[in-house]
């Protein structure tokens, strides 16, 4: 019936016409390395994709890291904001669309799959959910009160504020290790609590945050409250083996104990693990609804690279472009 | 530059502790990604209320004065200014429509 490409149309109805504007080929939803992978191959497959960045979130968790140092192709390493603005205009350069705002809303089930912002209403054959995760927070008391003073989630945005102040990073995994070894520029002293009595991070991270003379380990401890008026002055630890508490004097907090899946919005619509991570078709990137592919972060429990979030989106794009075709071999 | 306009540590007292009207001050730094991505909401911000409200940005580095009297801990951290007082705080990168709502009694 059609070819592929963006085509507009006009639906008649007895009550006169509805605009349908710009059925699209392909929506992106998401802006890490994995919606931005996507759209540069759908934009190369001549698909125009359409591709949400959302309002404040355009580039994804890459935007608050420091050097990429694991990144195939940057032997000298490269920072996590300026990869990101590549890809951006990467995507830009072969036509991807590009919109700064956020998807409040979307309908995946209906056909064309309708997806909502606060103004406009789009509609798309296909959808790449590419959402990533977000920072997990410690749900500990004070955590909120004290947050801006003295609690933070970006070292690489803070840590100038704590020159010469004590420092706790609180988590085991690679960007615990990260954000303590770039902290060590700031701080008097740098304290890694962390709830086991080994890390999770990376040899290298490790080995690098270990052999710093600025760092000091808490194992086995849990921050139970972050303590502090108006602005942080501790933090009460309470050590998971022997239940025993005690107070660390800190003047600052970086938490750094993982990520959630961005994925309320599909909620009802895609099937999704108990903690909120979407199923794929391995190794497909096809989600349990025809036509939505899911890659990235909002996916991966295990890897959560830049470079396997990128895989994985060039992964969706394929499947897409390959549905597409299916689609239009069919209607002919 | 925009809608919005620069402040520092020499006129911060002239353009937003005796401005007339309110003003939002956005404390940012070039190393702050979210910063990066908060900034074009603020220009439409700046665009779409400019009637009601001024819209500054502070560099924190170049002015750690004025940053360190106000306790800013984090960026981008947003104070509103009325009459001299910070009225309210939102802290971190907000989307438009998060920050519209924490802002709806100046604009």
């Amino acid at each position: 019936m059609r070819a592929l490409g963006s085509v507009e149309g006009v639906a008649s109805s007895a009550k006169g016409k509805i605009h349908v504007t710009d059925v699209r080929d392909v929506i992106v939803i998401g802006s890490g390395p994995a919606g931005y992978t996507a759209a540069i191959y759908a934009a190369r497959a001549r698909l125009a994709p359409l591709v949400f960045e959302g309002s404040v979130t355009a580039g994804g968790a890459l935007m608050q890291t420091t050097e990429v140092e694991n990144f195939p192709g940057f032997p000298d390493g490269v920072l996590g904001p300026d990869l990101m603005d590549s890809m951006r205009k990467q995507a830009e350069r072969f036509g991807a669309e590009l919109v700064p705002d956020d998807v409040i809303e979307v309908d995946l089930t209906a056909t064309p799959k309708v997806v909502k912002t606060h103004s406009e209403t789009y509609q798309a054959r296909t959808v790449i959910v590419a959402t990533g995760s977000r920072y997990r927070e410690l749900n500990a008391e004070g955590e909120k009160r004290l947050s801006g003073h003295g609690v933070s989630w970006c070292a690489t945005c803070d840590g100038f504020f704590f020159r010469e102040l004590n420092i706790a990073v609180i988590g085991g995994g690679d960007s615990a290790m990260e954000e303590a070894t770039f902290l060590t520029r700031f701080g008097k002293s740098v304290t890694v609590v962390h709830r086991r009595d080994q890390l999770r991070a990376s040899k290298i991270m490790q080995d690098r945050a270990l052999a710093n003379p600025k760092i000091t380990f808490r194992w086995d401890s849990e921050v139970e409250e972050v303590l502090g008026e108006g602005k942080v002055t501790g933090l009460r630890l309470r050590n998971t083996k022997t239940g025993a508490q005690d107070t660390l004097p800190v003047d600052g907090v970086f938490v750094a104990i993982g990520h959630d899946p961005r994925s309320e919005l599909f909620a009802g619509q895609l099937p999704m693990d108990d903690e909120g991570y979407l199923i794929v078709e391995h190794p497909s990137t096809r989600t349990g609804l025809d036509g939505v592919f899911a890659c990235g972060d909002v996916v991966d429990h295990t890897y959560r690279q830049a470079v396997t979030a990128a895989g994985t989106g060039c992964a969706a794009a394929i499947d897409a472009e390959r549905w597409l075709a299916d689609q239009a071999d069919h209607e002919s | 530059m925009g809608a919005t306009k620069v402040v520092t540590d020499a006129n911060f007292d002239t353009e937003v502790v005796k401005n007339a009207k309110p003003v939002i001050v956005d404390y940012w730094a070039e190393w702050c990604g979210p910063c990066r991505q908060v900034a074009p909401v603020l220009e439409e911000i700046a665009k779409e209320h400019g009637d009601k409200v001024d819209v500054v940005k502070l560099n924190i580095e170049e002015n750690p004065q004025t940053a360190q009297k106000y306790g800013i801990m984090l960026i981008p951290t947003l104070n509103v200014f009325s009459g001299g007082e910070v009225v309210k705080q939102v802290v971190g990168a907000k989307s438009k429509s998060a920050l519209l709502k924490e802002l709806a009694d100046f604009i």
